[in-house]
């Protein structure tokens, strides 16, 4: 069984004790225990269950690599899935939950599937669910559903806060390991300024585990004092608890930091992002353990080697009283002897090499009487949800067993492999290290930032370094190197410090124990614990021709787990090799992604959310429009009136009632949104009649004209009214969300091709509040307001002047959207609301409403105006929409000229703008189909249109809509069937587009 | 994420603070040119692996916009210089040149 020992672990304080839950039972650890190690010390090895066996799984590793360890963590508003026990700091009151069982973590229903394993292959899914068809949507798939996936769903929102941080240095040391602290060390002495990530909460990596002697001081000590001479640089920020997550473009890196994850009600933000720009980096990131392929090697108990020593030494935990080590390193004989130094027993240590003579650790070892077996392997490991022992064999055979030890944990090494991923991250390339049978960055093809030169480098293991005395020498040689590139200068007295070297003899490779491994044997082989891909599924997808690594990868998903293979991957990559009978360097690596570890969202998210999300944009009428019932719609940034609702009144009722009020009395409408760009200067004009199909230089001084815009490509990109102001200037009015774009796309031209044309161009939307004074009693509300002269013959439609209305200085535009007597007044942004006061005052008698958008979108819809976005896509050009008035053809060009003389935008056969009206009166659906005679080469009905805007007419009381259709205004009078989403088909009759008072008599007044 | 400088405003900043807009130096093709021609100007594009020169606007900042010449491949920036010109200027493809030794050879300029 795993239990704490009495001697002390090097990072728990047993003076503070900690309780906790696993699964609702309440369970004791101390304060620096890792949720892992506080489970061993419970005896609470297994911890959860395999993807798509469901077999048990317990803890294999005590850091980030940890593949099992996975729980549902916390309730309600902190509950999170797939926390990692390896990495969740343990606090009072912690709850914790298993994953991917039913009904219970000792007993699972699922784990009947691995009686089935021989049925459930690489590729099962792709195989089995392809027939019969049907039974994909309706069998296959919601079991899939159901059974998939392994942490619940959080279901409350999240209640704590995050944020973002920015941060720029010249040096980013990621790892606080002694690689980490040395560069930094070397980095700051040299005046840089540094800045050191550390993921867990404690600094020095696993060096004072591994022990030894640097300069004279046992590792514990020189971590110390390292440590007090960086906090006393003020050049060199510290950080704990900070992942570095990833490495970008130019020296962008992300750093991880969990503020209160271990102290949830301490308050504040829970995570931080750093964004960190650093003129150079270095990756102190160490190496990962590697398991060894070997039957039964996923059964709980069986551990890497290293993490047995971490929960040992750091927490005084035992995994086991029994432990057999199984290795092909020296590496691996610390966890022995520390073992056999902490009072508990070790029956054999199986190591895979034939060594010529015993040095160092093995010697150690030996001299220990601990008895060790050279040349041997385990053939299988036996027990269920726990370790009952191991059969020994030779590693050379194939598997023969010679003998049969029994032992509660079995710890492993294979061998290290370097952390390189943030090295890859941007683009590092690796070398395979044929000494440490590992994959190591490429110093000759390192990252290169926005200069060209490298600007990440690799520091102590995960450079492929291994020795204490070689991890120390390269760090600092690392930060000599990055010092150069800064143009720094270390002070002449620093140099690496020294540690005292082991004797050591290599490690041998081993991809599969025993070598020989008999098909049976490698099917009860994991490599991908949480994902169960097993030796043989992996050889199974190499002999059906997945041949890359990245197709094996995905056809076994291998090492698409959430450890993203950290323990998997090399020794997949070996197994795929093997199975090619190919050089592992040339099947080469899956793609490094970040985050190295997985990150939060919210963290991502930072502050980011809620109303903090995106900025919404207000009108100087938004607050009064609040609160006199308006229920509002986006629009871009801008929030404006769908319609005013009043009292409990439906908002259709609403919208019926603002139509009919503004055809009949007097309607406002905050159009402050609308975009508003002056043009200004002696080529004003010229530039104009390159931006509008229409001619806009001849536009005379106090005159409105609709124009349309259209791209290069010949497509309507937006309209709106142009009024000439004087000589030089033009006022533009664009659609509400084209307000930035039109006048990024004015610039555009005006900087990019046109640049001597003397045009000067701003954006003066939010300047003014401008509002619609529309119907019969719009002018005498203007004149009750009194000022200018707004008569017919003072002001006539298309009109616009200066002057003075109820004592506020405006602009007066005669124009009109709705086919009504109408007015768009302009006053300066800060008058607005009380301008708007003011009309609603005059207009109390003459039955003033203010109406929302969607009164004006029936009102334009009546009189066949159309609406960019509803009749235009992007793929409607103007001839379309039988705006050919609209298009001068005076002019040599103009944007979209040439692109609308294409032979497809010239076809007659392009569908055509027209009006709907069903022959029942009902509303069209918005976007339904026109259907047309017979039925397509798939079968389908043929498709002759669509409904572009569609919508119930009060003032006609019936629906009306328009559509683009083949051949439209040759159609008119004919019928025409539009099949609803509703089962319905609706039948409309092909008319004129404009419904309502066709001579314009209502707005010539 | 790329750092973009300005050459309008004078700042280093963010990809974020900026908006590419694809190949720079077009030349400009409207009525009366051929099918063949309005073609090759609206949608052919060279997107070569290697050294480009694009069109970029400091959509965040200044407003204004500007040319960068920049490696597709390692994403080194070479040099930023004014929208205002039909061609990379001399100092621009000497800088190029001397980073990438013939690398005009298969590139044409413009």
């Amino acid at each position: 069984m795993s239990t704490r020992l009495a001697t002390k672990g090097r990072l728990v304080d047993t003076s503070k004790p900690v309780s906790f839950t696993f699964n609702g039972k309440k369970l004791r650890g101390y304060a620096g225990d890792t949720l892992a190690s506080a489970l061993l010390a419970n005896d609470q090895m297994l911890v959860g269950r395999s993807f798509k066996y469901h077999r048990p799984r317990g803890i294999v590793a005590a850091g980030p690599e940890e593949p099992n360890g996975l729980v549902n963590l916390g309730r309600d508003g902190r509950f999170e899935p797939n926390q990692r026990v390896t990495t969740t700091e343990l606090f009072e009151g912690l709850e914790a939950a298993s994953q991917n069982h039913w009904p219970s973590l000792e007993f699972d229903v699922g784990a009947i599937n691995k009686h089935l394993s021989r049925f459930l292959p690489a590729g099962f899914y792709y195989k089995m669910f392809m027939y019969p068809r049907s039974f994909w949507k309706h069998v296959y798939e919601p079991i899939i559903r159901q059974s998939a996936g392994l942490g619940k769903a959080p279901k409350d929102r999240d209640v704590d806060t995050y944020e973002h941080f920015y941060a720029f240095c010249d040096v980013l040391v990621v790892g606080g390991g002694v690689a980490g602290l040395q560069a930094a060390l070397t980095a700051g002495l040299a005046g840089a300024r540094v800045i050191l990530l550390e993921q867990t909460d404690h600094w020095g990596g696993r060096a004072p585990v591994d022990g030894g002697v640097i300069d004279g001081a046992p590792v514990d000590k020189f971590v110390e004092d390292i440590l007090a001479k960086l906090e006393s640089m003020e050049n060199v920020t510290l950080r704990t608890r900070t992942m570095g997550a990833g490495v970008y473009d130019h020296g962008y890196a992300l750093g991880y930091e969990r503020l209160t994850d271990h102290a949830p009600h301490e308050g504040g933000p829970r995570h931080r992002l750093w964004r960190i720009r650093a003129a150079q980096i270095i990756t102190a990131t160490g190496a990962i353990e590697r398991p060894l392929s070997f039957a039964g090697n996923d059964i709980p108990g069986v551990m890497l080697a290293a993490s047995v020593r971490d929960f040992l030494i750091n927490y005084g935990v035992s995994v086991g009283d029994r432990t057999v080590l199984v290795t092909n390193n020296d590496n691996a004989y610390l966890t022995a002897i520390a073992l056999k130094n902490a009072g508990l027993d070790v029956p054999v240590i199986l190591d895979a090499r034939v060594l010529p003579e015993d040095r160092g650790l093995v010697a150690q070892a030996k001299a220990l009487g601990i008895r060790v077996m050279m040349g041997h392997a385990i053939s299988s490991v036996k027990g269920g949800k726990r370790v009952t022992g191991v059969t020994v064999c030779s590693q050379a055979g194939e598997g023969a067993v010679l003998e049969e030890i029994a032992c509660d944990a079995v710890a492993m090494s294979g061998g290290w492999s370097p952390v390189v991923h943030l090295w890859s991250h941007c683009g590092g390339k690796l070398r395979w290290d044929t000494a440490h049978a590992c994959f190591s960055p490429d110093v000759d093809n390192p990252p290169k930032g926005a200069d060209g030169m490298a600007f990440v480098t690799t520091a102590g293991a995960a450079s492929g370094t291994f020795a204490l005395d070689d991890v120390l020498h390269d760090a600092h040689a690392a930060a000599e190197g990055v010092i150069t590139c800064l143009d720094l200068k270390l002070p002449k007295d620093v140099v690496a410090p020294i540690a005292e070297r082991r004797e050591e003899s290599p490690l041998a490779p081993v991809w599969m124990m025993p070598h020989g491994a008999s098909a049976k044997l490698r099917e009860k082989t994991w490599l991908d614990y949480q994902n169960d891909v097993k030796v043989s599924d992996v050889r199974l997808a190499a002999q059906e021709g997945f041949v890359s690594v990245e197709h094996a990868k995905r056809y076994t998903t291998l090492g698409m787990a959430t450890d993203q293979g950290k323990l998997s991957n090399i020794n997949g990559l070996a197994t795929l090799a093997g199975a090619l009978d190919a050089e592992i360097p040339t099947v080469g690596t899956t793609t490094f992604r970040p985050p190295y570890h997985p990150i939060s969202l919210s963290a991502i998210a930072g502050e980011a959310k809620n109303h903090v999300f995106q900025p919404i944009r207000r009108t100087p009428i938004h607050d009064w429009n609040e609160s006199n019932g308006a229920e509002f719609e986006p629009v871009g940034q801008w929030r404006r009136p769908y319609a005013y609702k009043r009292g409990s009144e439906s908002t259709h009722d609403a919208v019926m009632r603002e139509v009919k009020n503004t055809r009949e009395r007097i309607g406002l409408l905050d159009a402050s949104t609308l975009g508003k760009l002056i043009v200004k200067g002696p080529d004003a004009g010229k530039f104009l009649d390159m931006m509008y199909t229409n001619m806009m230089s001849t536009l005379k001084i106090g005159k409105c004209r609709y124009g349309l815009m259209c791209s290069e490509n010949g497509f309507l990109i937006d309209d709106g009214v142009v009024a000439r102001i004087d000589e030089d200037t033009w006022l533009c009015h664009t659609t509400t969300g084209g307000a930035e774009t039109i006048h990024a796309h004015m610039e555009e031209w005006l900087q990019t091709e046109w640049w001597d044309w003397k045009v000067y161009v701003a954006n003066v939307t939010e300047q003014y509040a401008q509002v619609a004074v529309v119907g019969p009693n719009a002018r005498k509300a203007l004149e009750k307001l009194g000022g200018m002269d707004v008569s017919k013959e003072a002001l006539a439609f298309m009109d616009w002047a200066d002057g003075e209305l109820g004592g506020f200085k405006c602009r007066v535009y005669r124009i009109s959207f709705s086919g009504e007597l109408s007015y768009e007044i302009a006053v300066d942004a800060s008058h607005g609301q009380a301008f708007w006061d003011a009309l609603m005052a005059v207009g109390a008698d003459l039955g003033v409403m203010p109406y929302g958008t969607e009164c004006l979108h029936i009102l334009r819809a009546e009189k066949g105006f159309i609406m960019m976005g509803d009749e235009t896509d992007g793929t409607v050009i103007p001839q379309d929409l039988g705006l050919h008035w609209a298009i001068s053809k005076k002019k040599e060009d103009f944007l979209g000229k040439r692109a609308q003389e294409r032979s497809h935008m010239t076809d007659p056969n392009r569908w055509k703008l027209v009006g709907l009206e069903t022959v029942d009166g009902s509303t069209l659906p918005d976007g339904a189909y026109a259907l047309g005679e017979g039925t397509n080469e798939n079968g389908q009905k043929n498709m002759i249109g669509r409904v572009t805007s569609t919508y119930h007419s009060p003032t006609l009381d019936r629906g009306i809509a328009m559509g683009l259709i083949h051949n439209g205004p040759d159609r008119m009078g004919e019928v025409i069937k539009f099949p609803g989403t509703d089962g319905k088909v609706y039948e409309a009759k092909v008319v004129d587009a404009v419904f309502y008072d066709k001579d314009g008599e209502k707005q010539n007044v | 994420m790329l750092n973009i400088h300005c050459p309008n405003c004078g700042i280093t900043a963010e990809e974020t603070e900026f908006h590419a807009h694809g190949e720079a130096h077009l030349k400009r093709f409207g009525p009366g040119s051929s099918d063949d021609q309005f073609e090759s100007y609206l949608f052919m594009r060279k997107n070569p692996k290697g050294v480009h020169f694009e069109r970029w606007r400091h959509q965040n900042g200044c407003g204004k916009w500007f040319h960068v010449a920049r490696c597709t491949m390692t994403l080194e920036v070479f040099a930023s210089y004014s929208a205002q010109t039909y061609a990379p200027p001399q100092e621009v493809l000497d800088i190029i040149e001397n980073k990438r030794p013939g690398w005009n050879a298969q590139e044409d300029a413009t």
